[in-house]
């Protein structure tokens, strides 16, 4: 299909607002006689609180007001009410609710000020006397209590056991079972949290929050405190990245608005980043990967079990035990994923939740295969590659994993690649290739949007859907003047505002597909309407066409095959008062879910290399091969994949949020400490979108892409540090200490005290 | 952050009469340690002395061929400077291996030696820490103390120093002087830092009252067989998990002297005298290097999380020492090990 827009790889069009400063995110909103919140954070992990001393902190010249749970306005008190469209099983934690503490960091008073730094200066005044309990952080000491969730978040995400396993891996000539694990980490995106909660005089609030889904923030809201759904509006127009911790509503727009309401006037808290570490997070894994495998490589046992934390009030759970069924060809197969539960907040979804850590697991686990049965570790994916998805007994809706094997192979020169461990080096230095298959959910979600083109032929596209950097305005941009055949310069895309068409939370990849067919369809409710009236004009060239006949193109309706019977939209237009506007509540459909499974997938390759003796290891080339469907915009789309893949290197690396157990609470709490890559760490990522013609999921077949870079890129890493190295290291991060053999990794020390 | 006071000093003797029976008053120039205290209630001054209009920023020639490093030049300034590039290439490689460019932009010479340990422990106001409050006993010692000492520490702390500037300077032994209501001092620069003992919550042997004006180095640069290798947990950006700064002066591949100091394992940039001797009349070889570091690490302990250190900093001495006595020095731009 030719095309104009879509497919090209444009510009962010709120690039300019954002380099010049113009886009305004949540606290940079400035209203008139605005107040500023700092939140005081409980200092243990569990217990109660059993008196608050206000009185030096309200001493302090400047202070209005120190809210807690004994002097906060009304909140509703039935912890259901405090849910969200992506909450968990369980009973969500309310903010300042009462008097018990659960977690380590846990909001606990809100002191409110004229100024931000007394507000932050009087918080360290807020004497707090607590009754302290144990409070038990550690997971280890938790598995024998780990359960499988009675209530499942997702259904479909536990698929039924095949064959018998076990029986099957004692028959298996070959045999691999390992453990691996990954720690807490925190998303961490650039911008800080923020609220802006403004009331208005006639009893209306605005909000200005960094969210997600600013219609499931509103929702919250209005249900927490009870307020009506039309005197509430809450914008999010800029996010400065969120990587899914803007997906629930975080405590500080709970605590914005308790003020705002309390002291009925504008409230503005700001998190700082230490206090982000209070916040969700990934949750520690621990899995057991059991493959049995015949002579040749082909898997004839295989078995994921994997463990991850949760909290004491909810059961968080993330797609961990569909992997293995969805990629691999076995019939003998089963995966479980249970909890464990610790005093810690809940865990929240953390870029391709679920999906980065159990590929990390699994294709590690693969890795080790290929040395057990001695075949190039491709040749053994591409052995057991599957053509159905074995889970749920389905075709796919489009599989080009195979090309992203191939092309990604290609460009990377594996087979440059000696198989044998230490045996590729450069003087001192040792040189590892390793790959990695990626795979995650293409989804698509119910999502309403309007369009609206003006007689001036401008069209204004709204949905409540979210940019954190993704590219949204962008592609929805692309879509509408592809539709309507209008240069890019003719639309504006409005987004971030729960007074538009409602929207889901902008995450799980799936905004391209479900916001983007929104919008083909309000358009296609558009050309219809330009179309009659264009029929309408008599003796005109289109008289009598239908929606099929013509095409949208350079400001005009033409007639298929011919061009000669053309009519500018300004022609069609002329005469017009009013836009046309056109919404839709657009839906997937539900067939094509019942009838396929719908998968986006990549091939991850990465070379590493690094000093024998001290270890500092650097990746310095990776290729992503990824099958996504058709791509919208390849410059954002790569940015995408480049991104994830360095989040890929931070979690194969560097992440890691470590909880002193003793106190409960996490130690390395600020960004010298907590490791993600800086620039020095980033050398050559190679992004290639191989061709997939998508024809179930979407009318535009796409699939999305913010997620599946993220997948499988630490197991290419860690799968060329052992081919470099020769050491394995089941746990992340892979630091200099298990690199060179020098520290028993936990592991390790797992492992022996379990053994005993 | 606490509420503070703030006035801008006029000359040196104004800065000193400035801070004189003010207890928890501080200097401050760059302020790039010093406000991130402030901001996470670690440091808690009721007053600061702002120091950056005092005539500190220059480096200038001294009578005995060395240079004279005013405390206020900014990190930056210092690492390009021609003069220290070819006479000192140690300490400019060393400043450039900490911090990011905008860090180095502010950072002074003086504050440079002052800042204060990453220790978890001591940033965490809810934890206990013997450096920021004495007597509530050390987090780290039973804590997560990956960062942490392996020499030199004591029950009540096992904070490291977190500079890389200064472990060059310890083996440039340079001179600190500083000055004070009793008048000036020269202070060699192994004896500016201090070890933790019983008294963790100070850092150094400089006077609250005193102020630091000069960092001088003395004519011997070791620009030619010198090197600083860096070996931490990502590529930049990140303290030592070990530091090692060599200077060797070679004389037709004989070692005449070498110095070695190590950074991120200890309360201060450590240099152990009795094994740079061993070096002496030495041909650069392996099997003396390692002979080195054993007297280097002799005595080192670790905790649960830092052992692998011991082994890391013998392995990280020998290298450094090959790099000097090769004339090949690390890079800090290109990240591959020489």
């Amino acid at each position: 299909m030719s095309t104009k827009s879509i497919g090209k790889p444009v510009s962010r069009v709120d690039g300019p607002a954002k380099v010049t400063g113009a886009a305004k995110y949540a606290a940079e909103f400035n209203v008139p006689n605005l107040a500023h919140g700092f939140v005081v954070n409980s200092e243990i992990a569990k217990g109660r609180i059993k008196k608050i001393d206000r009185t030096a902190a309200l001493g302090v010249p400047g202070v209005i007001e120190v809210f807690a749970h004994d002097n906060r306005p009304t909140m509703a008190s039935g912890s259901g009410k405090y849910t969200d469209e992506t909450a968990p099983p369980g009973s969500p934690f309310r903010p300042l609710y009462d008097n018990a503490i659960m977690f380590a960091g846990q909001p606990i008073a809100l002191v409110v000020a004229e100024e931000f730094e007394i507000a932050r200066f009087a918080a360290t005044l807020v004497e707090i006397e607590y009754e302290a309990e144990e409070a038990i952080t550690d997971i280890d000491t938790q598995i024998g209590k780990a359960y499988e969730p009675p209530k499942k978040r997702v259904p479909g995400w536990d698929p039924a056991p095949r064959g018998d396993v076990d029986k099957a891996f004692t028959q298996s000539p070959i045999k691999v079972e390992h453990a691996y694990r990954t720690p807490l980490e925190h998303h961490n995106p650039m911008e800080c949290f923020g609220t802006t909660a403004v009331c208005e005089g006639d009893g209306r609030l605005t909000i200005y929050d960094k969210t997600q889904g600013a219609p499931n923030c509103h929702r919250y809201i209005c249900s927490v405190f009870g307020l009506d759904k039309d005197k509430v509006r809450l914008l999010s127009p800029h996010v400065g990245g969120a990587f899914g911790i803007g997906l629930r509503p975080n405590y500080q727009l709970n605590l914005a608005v308790l003020a705002a309401i309390g002291l009925k006037r504008p409230v503005r808290v700001t998190l700082t980043r230490r206090q982000m570490f209070t916040l969700s997070y990934r949750p520690e894994t621990i899995q057991t990967l059991t493959l049995g495998a015949e002579e040749d490589g082909s898997l004839s046992a295989l078995r994921h079990d994997a463990i991850a934390n949760t909290s004491r009030f909810e059961d968080y759970q993330e797609p961990t035990a569909i992997w293995t069924g969805a990629l691999y060809h076995c019939n003998d197969a089963s995966a479980s994923a249970k909890l464990a539960q610790i005093d810690l907040f809940t865990p929240c979804d953390m870029r391709a939740p679920g999906g980065a850590s159990s590929l990390y697991a699994i294709e590690s686990a693969m890795d080790e295969l290929s040395y057990a049965v001695d075949i190039d570790p491709l040749e053994l994916r591409l052995k057991n590659y599957s053509e159905w998805d074995q889970n749920d007994d389905k075709p796919f809706t489009s599989k080009a994993l195979k090309d992203c094997y191939y092309r990604g192979a290609e460009r990377f020169g594996w087979s440059k690649r000696k198989p044998e461990p230490r045996s590729m080096r450069e003087g001192r230095e040792l040189i590892g290739y390793g790959m990695a298959t990626g795979i995650w959910e293409a989804f698509r979600v119910p999502t309403s949007a309007r369009a609206m083109l003006a007689p001036d032929s401008t069209l204004e596209i709204g949905c409540a859907t979210a940019d954190i950097g993704t590219g949204t305005y962008t592609i929805l941009t692309q879509i509408g003047a592809e539709m309507l055949g209008l240069p890019i310069d003719k639309v504006t895309v409005q987004i971030g505002d729960s007074d538009l068409p409602v929207a889901p939370v902008e995450g799980g990849s799936w905004t391209a597909a479900s916001a983007g067919s929104a919008v083909v369809e309000a358009c296609n409710g558009i050309r219809q309407e330009l179309l009659k009236r264009a029929g309408k004009i008599k003796n005109a060239p289109l008289e009598g066409a239908e929606l099929a006949d013509v095409t949208f193109v350079d400001g005009e309706i033409r007639m298929r095959g011919d061009p000669s019977r053309a009519m500018s939209l300004a022609d069609v237009l002329h005469g017009l008062k009013d836009p046309i506007k056109s919404e839709v509540n657009s839906k997937p459909d539900p067939k094509v879910f019942k009838r396929y499974s719908h998968y986006t997938h990549s091939a991850v390759f990465a070379e590493v290399r690094l000093d024998e003796e001290l270890g500092m290891l650097r990746v310095t080339r990776v290729v992503s091969a990824v099958a996504a469907g058709r791509i919208l915009n390849p410059k954002t789309a790569r940015s995408q994949i480049m991104g994830a893949v360095v989040g890929g290197i931070g979690m194969a690396l560097h992440e890691e949020s470590v909880v002193d157990h003793r106190y409960g609470r996490i130690i390395n709490h600020n960004f010298a400490e907590y490791h993600v890559p800086v620039n020095s760490d980033i050398h050559d990522i190679d992004v290639i979108f191989v061709e997939e013609r998508e024809p179930h999921l979407n009318p535009l077949g796409v699939k999305g892409v913010g997620e599946i870079g993220i997948v499988g890129t630490a197991a290419a890493i860690a799968n060329a540090a052992h081919h470099a190295t020769g050491v394995r290291v089941r746990d992340l991060p892979i630091t200099i200490d298990k690199l060179l053999g020098l520290t028993p990794s936990r592991m390790q020390r797992f492992l022996e005290e379990n053994a005993r | 952050m606490i509420n503070f006071d703030y006035v801008k000093a006029r000359d040196v003797g104004d800065a000193i009469k400035q801070i004189g029976g003010h207890p928890n008053a501080r200097f401050i120039a760059g302020g790039t340690n010093l406000i991130d205290l402030i901001k996470e209630n670690v440091a808690r001054p009721t007053r600061l002395i702002d120091i950056t209009g005092l005539p500190l920023a220059e480096i200038e020639e001294t009578k005995a061929g060395g240079l004279r490093i005013g405390a206020l030049v900014p990190n930056s300034d210092l690492a390009y400077d021609e003069r220290i590039k070819t006479r000192y290439p140690l300490l400019s490689s060393a400043i450039l291996a900490g911090a990011s460019a905008q860090l180095r932009n502010m950072a002074s010479t003086g504050g440079n030696l002052l800042q204060r340990t990453r220790c978890l422990y001591f940033y965490d106001p809810a934890m206990p820490c013997n450096k920021r409050e004495p007597g509530t006993g050390c987090g780290a010692i039973d804590g997560f103390n990956r960062m942490n000492a392996i020499l030199g520490w004591s029950e009540s702390c096992i904070a490291v120093h977190p500079s890389d500037m200064c472990v060059a300077l310890a083996v440039l032994e340079a001179t600190v002087f500083v000055t004070g209501p009793k008048g000036d001092r020269a202070i060699p620069f192994v004896e500016f830092h201090r070890l933790p003992g019983d008294t963790p919550e100070r850092d150094t042997n400089l006077a609250h009252d005193e102020i630091i004006v000069a960092i001088e180095l003395p004519r011997e640069g070791f620009n030619r067989y010198y090197s600083y290798l860096k070996i931490r947990d990502r590529l930049s950006y990140a303290f030592a998990l070990v530091s090692v700064a060599v200077g060797l002066d070679l004389d037709g591949g004989t070692i005449k002297s070498g110095r070695v100091a190590l950074g991120g394992v200890a309360h201060k940039p450590w240099r152990v005298p009795e094994a740079e001797r061993l070096l002496n009349g030495q041909r650069p070889d392996r099997k003396v290097f390692g002979e080195v570091a054993d007297i280097i690490l002799r005595g080192a302990s670790g905790f649960a999380h830092n052992s692998f250190k011991i082994e890391l900093a013998r392995r990280a001495i020998m290298r450094t020492l090959e790099q000097a006595g090769a004339g090949t020095p690390q890079s800090q731009s290109v990240k591959s090990i020489v």
